[in-house]
């Protein structure tokens, strides 16, 4: 659809307004673009509640954003200790709280605004796994989309050193060293991303210099490939069916509706449900009971002790439990290596479901009882190694079941769900696709 | 049209002998981008050596300086102490320290210059976190009962004795490194050089 560029362009009716837009379309693809993203890209007119999370993703962004260039506009980078003896960026970000006038707001939003990305994306991901809106031709849109979420761990990550507390600094020291596990070029590999041989002022100012330009230069530009690539091979939909192949006489899809007007309404709906959430919990739980902000990082970083219990931010704490639930070492190289891997690798293989999953049918509607139950089963294990990583790993389950190898269990789950895919999701029971999409 | 039109050879090996230079000189030029995220002189030119006393240091207590922005502990190891070291040679990675974490002349079953003070830098080699004291033998402390004292360290739970050394089967893979050090005087430690003067 977006292929009309330069065709079609906008004739003027005459007046001034007309005329202005025909300039300006004979210049730019204005009008092609309008009709091909929004007024004249066909939706599935099927949609429903899971579709709200790719929109709201959006406007985290937005949100992220806006309130990122403000708190630049306060914040310093610097991990030198101030006249008191406080760390000069931990004093910057106190006093964006206490004494920029609505600092304490911008900066709870961008904070809270961290979390609530994660779980619109989170849920924006569940969705694609409900309905198989990975697979063919919407690969490359599933693929984009995982280098969006690689991206945006690494701006968390980084952008979670910058308040320079307690949890700030140690757990920049835990992953950056994990990097030292890799053979041979680990050593000065970490010294390389720490610009020092300890976390310091070196570290916080290139994370800076990550988290505020690099890395959302590069998350726009995949924003932008991933909905493009959408745009190019259209929505998937509840049904898992194509739209495309039943088309009116216009050549329009005939289960298909404008984005614009119907989507773009439907969408503010959700934008303001999400609103009202985020309002509440920005205002009176900003700190999320210590999932959103911890406790230990209302403390300045202290490079000579670490905190009684340290755990990633709660989105991270999936990953956080395969990276700890590896706990041998594999042909002569240490256990924590092979931690980064599990931990990498159950982010990769994410791109790689497309053609893992071979049932015949898309969506969840019309797939067996193997990939209803066992998906149930991913999903509880995700949420149970999610709890696990924010608990020390001594931790036991009603002080009896010892939870580490719970965990690794739970670790060898998450994969073999991946890898023995294409096996169960080929003998697995469904149930005919309709012709068209259902209500 | 295009199918029947011959490639100008000479002009095509011109234009992929000019990528080629373009991609070699591309290539080049990260160079000074990557190399500038390495430690600068500065940070290299840091780390002097750090003079601490010792005297106020009662046996059985630690104390921590910073040297290299890293946590050094000096420990008074008292007789107790010192004699739970020979009792724990079996829970061990490495007992008798012979890999390469302390300087040759702390690699002796105390790890230390003098037995009754121990240097150690506060950094677990697991992944870098400060492990915390353990000094009361048993549970008192949230350890196992047979605990004879050391420290934990709170983010993986790799355990260590009081000359540092790392015990069996946990994420830590080396003893808690040494640093170079010497005496300047009875109570007074110079951490980060070490010449004769050891």
């Amino acid at each position: 659809m977006a292929s009309n560029t330069n065709f079609e362009k906008y004739k003027s009716d005459g007046t001034l307004q007309g005329n202005l837009l025909e300039w300006f379309d004979a210049r730019f693809p204005a009008t092609s673009m309008w009709r091909g993203h929004l007024s004249e890209y066909y939706a599935p007119k099927n949609f429903n509640f899971w579709y709200f999370f790719g929109s709201l993703a959006m406007l985290v962004l937005v949100i992220q954003i806006l309130t990122g260039i403000f708190l630049v506009m306060h914040y310093k980078p610097d991990a030198s200790l101030n006249a008191n003896g406080i760390p000069v960026a931990f004093a910057s970000v106190e006093y964006i709280m206490r004494d920029v006038p609505w600092g304490w707001l911008i900066r709870y939003m961008h904070s809270t605004g961290a979390s609530a990305f994660f779980v619109v994306v989170y849920l924006h991901m569940f969705r694609g796994m409900l309905y198989g809106s990975y697979r063919q031709p919407r690969e490359l849109v599933w693929i984009f989309g995982t280098l969006i979420f690689l991206c945006l761990m690494a701006e968390a990550f980084m952008g979670y050193l910058l308040p320079w507390g307690q949890m700030s600094f140690w757990g920049a020291q835990v992953i950056v060293n994990l990097f030292s596990a890799i053979p041979l070029i680990g050593e000065p590999l970490s010294i390389w991303i720490r610009g020092d041989f300890v976390v310091g002022d070196a570290t916080l100012n290139r994370f800076f210099a990550f988290h505020v330009i690099a890395v959302p230069l590069v998350l726009l530009g995949l924003v932008a490939a991933h909905i493009l690539a959408l745009h190019e091979v259209g929505s998937n939909n509840p049904d898992g069916v194509e739209i495309k192949k039943r088309k009116d006489v216009h050549g329009n899809p005939l289960d298909g509706i404008p984005f614009h007007p119907y989507y773009s309404v439907k969408d503010i709906v959700g934008v303001v449900v999400f609103l009202m959430v985020f309002s509440i919990i920005v205002f009176f739980a900003p700190e999320g009971g210590g999932y959103f902000l911890e406790y230990n990082n209302f403390l300045p970083a202290d490079p000579l002790k670490t905190p009684a219990h340290i755990a990633p931010v709660w989105y991270f704490t999936p990953y956080y439990s395969l990276l700890r639930a590896m706990v041998w070492p594999l042909f002569g190289i240490d256990a924590k290596f092979w931690g980064v891997v599990a931990m990498g690798a159950g982010v990769v293989i994410l791109a790689f479901l497309p053609w893992l999953d071979r049932s015949p049918v898309k969506s969840i509607r019309y797939r067996g009882p193997i990939f209803k139950t066992l998906l149930t089963l991913f999903v509880i294990s995700f949420f149970l190694l999610g709890f696990l990583g924010t608990q020390p790993p001594s931790y036991a389950f009603f002080g009896v079941i010892p939870s580490a190898p719970v965990a690794q269990v739970l670790s060898a789950y998450y994969f073999l769900y991946f890898l023995t895919m294409p096996w169960w999701s080929r003998i697995d029971k469904y149930k005919p696709e309709p012709d068209r999409v259902t209500m | 049209m295009s199918n029947e039109c011959k490639v100008d050879c000479g002009r095509r090996r011109l234009v992929v002998a000019t990528a080629a230079v373009g991609g070699v000189g591309a290539i080049a030029a990260l160079v000074p981008f990557l190399s500038s995220m390495l430690p600068s002189e500065r940070a290299k030119a840091a780390g002097a050596p750090v003079e601490v006393e010792i005297g106020t240091l009662e046996p059985g207590q630690m104390m921590t300086v910073e040297w290299r922005g890293k946590p050094v502990w000096i420990i008074s190891r008292t007789p107790q102490m010192l004699e739970t070291l020979p009792k724990l040679d079996d829970s061990m990675a490495d007992p008798k320290s012979e890999k390469n974490m302390q300087p040759e002349y702390c690699r002796n079953e105390v790890r230390s210059i003098k037995p009754e003070i121990m240097v150690a830098v506060g950094i677990c080699t697991h992944l870098g976190c400060s492990p915390s004291a353990k000094f009361k033998p048993g549970a008192d402390e949230g350890m196992d009962s047979n605990w004879l004292g050391g420290f934990l360290c709170p983010c993986h739970g790799s355990t260590f004795d009081f000359a540092g050394r790392v015990f069996k089967n946990k994420p830590a893979p080396d003893n808690l490194e040494v640093p170079p050090h010497m005496y300047l005087s009875e109570k007074r430690i110079l951490i980060g050089e070490d010449k004769k003067g050891a």
